[in-house]
């Protein structure tokens, strides 16, 4: 895609899916009244659909999308890996395990929350605890730590999941899948997506240099060993926000950025907020299908990232340069 | 000036060079002569403070290398690595400005004169058709001297450059070469070359020669580039063809 037109497009997209968010759902809602109730909202039920159920749920599945899509960049600077994605490091599984065993032992949302939060931050630091050592950053042996920890996880989730009673199977199943329909704070999610984007932009002609590898990164004036750990933290606790808010929304944050790249968007300077907001956009169209297509039955919006996603990468993938 | 005192380089358990003092001085250009394994590639990165020597000092224009900030430091000190990974996501002309982020000023991508840097050093290496072809679809010799363009964008004072002739062909070599005598000569720099051709170590003023099991030898080219010491440096019969600046040395088969 052309330089200029880049910004424009994905702007122009990003406010489309969340209008598309607004627009659809159970409960009938008109273009008109979607213009009317975003700028002269009278109460009534039209505006507390739109208010108070579908754009809080639109924006964290936007700010979901943007954390996980702007994490997955961080991780494939990092790892200088392609096939590095925000759950490769255990933060996902170290968060499900932590989730479902709170589901299991009965525990409400705050308290489910509270648990996958510590699984999350505690997978972080086992991993980095193993892997870091200070001037010499081995990410071979910081890949294999998280995909090792990531495999015993998934070992104690699947004892989870067959432990647990009938009645939560299906609670559970949703989380890992990763679902919205108790996301609607997503305050935090936000400031955290606006800091790692301010964060990293700035940073964005580091992970240019970083990308050719440590010691050339090193030959060209950047501080290595800082950089490393600040993306580690960052695309950690990026990952953490997203999972809390919608579980494990599989496929964001391997496929946007490389789908940007496949259309030329290679510079981390343009690279880092263009995932954002792709991988935003892309979220809240694929939350509203799983919203509307089995209506009133709601689908773990997981499952639509990768339907939608997987031919687009293919189709990209196929493309003669 | 580019000091090392009593600088030691190991590899694990071997020591490759023991108690080396050197001083380079602007103007001056030097090779760095020896075998494969022979800590060539070490003394570099331990003199370019990307590997730590097992003792000793390294300063530049007096200052030790941990007083510098990191892009202070590659402002003054560049290095010109031997390997690097083939990978690159954007143009030539993309990987060549990498050279300036040492000089960076603005916040965000890169001002006036980092694209007329960048764009000098992609033309004296003959560079300027290919600039805007993906890094990743040049060939071996084109991606070595987008390298040393990387590094003439860069414009240190002091260049490092591991095996800057690799790949090139015999054109290239000499356009090379000549660029380094110019930057010497002209604009003061003072180059270090791990070179293994020695027709090129000829044309250099001092010689270090490297023997990898501790001992080193440093000296004016003329004096140190003699068939016996060739021997045995390189551990083979050597012939010299010429003499000074044109001396060519070839084994004898």
């Amino acid at each position: 895609m052309s330089r200029p037109l880049l910004f424009p497009v994905l702007l122009a997209v990003a406010a489309g899916s969340l209008f598309i968010a607004l627009l659809f759902g159970t409960f009938p809602i008109s273009v008109v009244q979607v213009f009317d109730s975003i700028l002269f909202p009278v109460p009534g039920i039209v505006e507390d659909v739109i208010w108070r159920l579908r754009l809080p749920r639109a924006l964290a599945a936007f700010a979901c999308g943007g954390l996980l899509a702007s994490a997955g960049v961080l991780l494939q600077v990092l790892l200088r890996n392609p096939l590095a994605d925000p759950y490769i490091l255990g933060v996902s599984g170290g968060a499900a395990l932590g989730a479902l065993s709170a589901l299991l032992l009965g525990a409400g949302l705050a308290f489910t929350n509270l648990a996958a939060l510590a699984g999350a931050l505690g997978a972080i630091a086992i991993v980095f605890a193993l892997s870091f050592r200070a001037g010499d950053w081995n990410l071979h042996r910081l890949l294999l730590t998280g995909v090792v920890l990531s495999a015993g996880f998934s070992a104690l989730i699947s004892l989870t999941l067959v432990l647990a009673p009938q009645a939560q199977l299906k609670g559970m199943l949703f989380w890992l899948m990763g679902d919205l329909s108790h996301a609607d704070h997503s305050g935090a999610a936000w400031l955290l997506l606006a800091l790692v984007l301010l964060v990293f932009t700035f940073w964005s002609g580091s992970l240019n240099a970083l990308a050719l590898g440590a010691l050339k990164a090193r030959a060209l004036g950047v501080a290595v060993s800082g950089l490393q750990a600040a993306l580690y933290f960052g695309a950690a606790l990026a990952t953490v926000a997203a999972v809390l808010l919608g579980g494990s929304i599989g496929f964001v944050g391997l496929m946007v950025p490389h789908a940007l790249r496949l259309t030329g968007v290679n510079d981390h300077r343009r690279l880092l907020p263009a995932s954002a907001l792709a991988g935003g956009s892309f979220v809240a169209l694929a939350d509203t299908f799983a919203r509307t297509v089995w209506a009133p039955q709601q689908l773990p919006v997981g499952v639509f990232t990768a339907l939608l996603g997987v031919p687009v990468l293919l189709f990209l993938l196929s493309r003669k340069p | 000036m580019l000091h090392a005192e009593h600088l030691t380089i190991a590899i694990g358990t071997r020591t490759l060079c023991r108690g080396l003092d050197l001083a380079v001085a602007p103007g001056e250009l030097w090779a760095v002569l020896g075998c494969n394994g022979s800590g060539k590639t070490t003394l570099l990165h331990a003199l370019a403070g990307l590997a730590p020597a097992q003792a000793g000092r390294v300063s530049v224009a007096g200052k030790p290398l941990a007083d510098y900030s990191r892009r202070s430091l590659r402002r003054t000190l560049g290095v010109l690595l031997q390997r690097e990974d083939q990978e690159f996501w954007g143009s030539l002309a993309d990987y060549v400005m990498l050279g300036r982020y040492p000089h960076a000023r603005a916040l965000f991508g890169w001002d006036a004169s980092d694209e007329e840097a960048a764009a000098r050093a992609i033309a004296a290496f003959d560079l300027g058709l290919l600039a805007a072809q993906s890094y990743g679809t040049l060939s071996g010799g084109e991606r070595q001297r987008a390298r040393l363009a990387q590094l003439w964008a860069q414009n240190p004072q002091f260049m490092l450059l591991d095996e800057p002739l690799q790949h090139l062909d015999l054109r290239h070599q000499l356009q090379t070469l000549e660029r380094v005598r110019a930057a010497t000569r002209d604009a003061g720099k003072a180059v270090m070359l791990v070179l293994h051709d020695l027709a090129f170590a000829s044309r250099c003023d001092r010689v270090l020669m490297l023997y990898g099991d501790g001992r080193h030898a440093a000296g004016a080219a003329a004096e140190l580039l003699q068939p016996e010491r060739l021997e045995d440096l390189y551990g083979c019969r050597v012939r010299a063809f010429g003499s000074g600046p044109d001396a060519h040395f070839l084994p004898v088969i």
